[in-house]
């Protein structure tokens, strides 16, 4: 039993804390909850509810934002 | 605004219950960077500006997110599906996009040709739907056939939103008559999206009778996009007003302007 385990973010393959919340890997990203949505294996994921949901093994990942478009 | 245009009155622009003072929209896509683009907005004078929802670039190579940009207190942010090709990618981009948390309107795009960009109307329809239940406010971006327009309405989208010509081309208004069958005939705003290239293609546009208009290349690709976005801004009043106030009939043979009578003989 390793303490880090590897997940899919935004298609890449990332290794984070066993037992990471969303919220926790965002903050290991530098990135800012408030600009960024959340999907944990399609499902999209409220802020309010980043620190209470838990990474798995395997688990895919989507971290979106607004860019430029028309 | 002048005392010529005030004495025209037009009617709100009302989109799925909210009231926006410009009927210009526009893009945020391709500009050369965000300070022409920051500054081209503020020119075009439009209030809703578009935006697309996309990956966070993980490694930080570079800053894509717009809203360090723009300011979305000052601007109403319709996020796009542009890039999805199913009902059910749309579904998912525009559900992400709500989650960003500014409001629940979404400019539905399902693309079913790479290299025209034209919809795919069967998806289209299926995705409005499916939006439309789940509390979105749909602006669809539809071709200019009218049974596409009547079912995306039936539908309840909140607008529908007409090519001029295809995403990006530049090529101006192709069909006012299909754009002013729709109109004619849709009890929602309609919102002529795409294909507008210069000042002028607006004007004609806005003079079909539509509601408004959205852009993105015809500014982001001029030499000058503040310049062309203050020109689409004078465009677009300049076709409402002209469309307000009614143009003369049109003869096929001329008619003189100065008396006939009192000629020398």
């Amino acid at each position: 039993m390793t303490d880090s385990i590897d997940v899919m973010v935004n298609g890449e393959q990332r290794r984070v804390a066993r037992g990471a919340t969303l919220l926790e890997l965002l903050r290991s990203l530098e990135l800012d909850p408030r600009v960024v949505v959340v999907e944990h294996n399609r499902a999209i994921v409220r802020r309010p509810r980043l620190g209470d949901v838990t990474v798995a093994p395997g688990d895919a990942i989507e971290l979106v934002h607004f860019v430029g478009g028309g | 605004m002048t005392a010529a245009v005030d004495t025209i009155r037009d009617t709100p622009f009302v989109v799925g219950g909210r009231t926006f003072h410009s009927r210009l929209m526009v893009g945020t896509g391709k500009y050369r960077d965000n300070e022409i683009m920051a500054r081209a907005i503020e020119a075009s004078g439009a209030e809703v500006v578009t935006v697309a929802v996309r990956r966070v670039d993980l490694d930080r190579s570079k800053e894509t997110g717009i809203l360090h940009h723009l300011d979305p207190s000052r601007f109403f942010l319709l996020a796009n599906t542009a890039g999805c090709f199913t009902a059910d990618d749309a579904v998912r981009y525009a559900r992400l996009a709500r989650e960003a948390g500014f409001n629940e309107f979404v400019k539905l795009e399902v693309i079913g040709d790479q290299e025209t960009l034209l919809p795919d109307v069967q998806g289209l329809l299926d995705a409005a739907r499916t939006l439309v239940k789940d509390g979105f406010k749909v602006l669809a971006y539809s071709n200019e056939d009218l049974v596409t327009a009547l079912r995306l309405e039936d539908a309840g989208c909140a607008a529908v939103m007409p090519l001029a010509s295809p995403i990006g081309s530049g090529l101006g208004l192709l069909n006012p008559y299909g754009i002013r069958t729709i109109k004619r005939r849709l009890s929602v705003p309609v919102v002529v999206d795409a294909g507008v290239g210069t000042a002028s293609d607006a004007c004609v546009t806005m003079e079909q009778g539509v509601d408004g208009i959205l852009m993105n290349t015809a500014l982001a690709a001029a030499r000058d996009p503040v310049g062309m976005a203050h020109a689409m801004r004078l465009a677009v009043e300049a076709g409402r007003t002209a469309y307000l106030a009614g143009r003369m009939p049109k003869h096929e043979v001329a008619v003189p302007s100065s008396p006939l009578e009192g000629m020398l003989d």
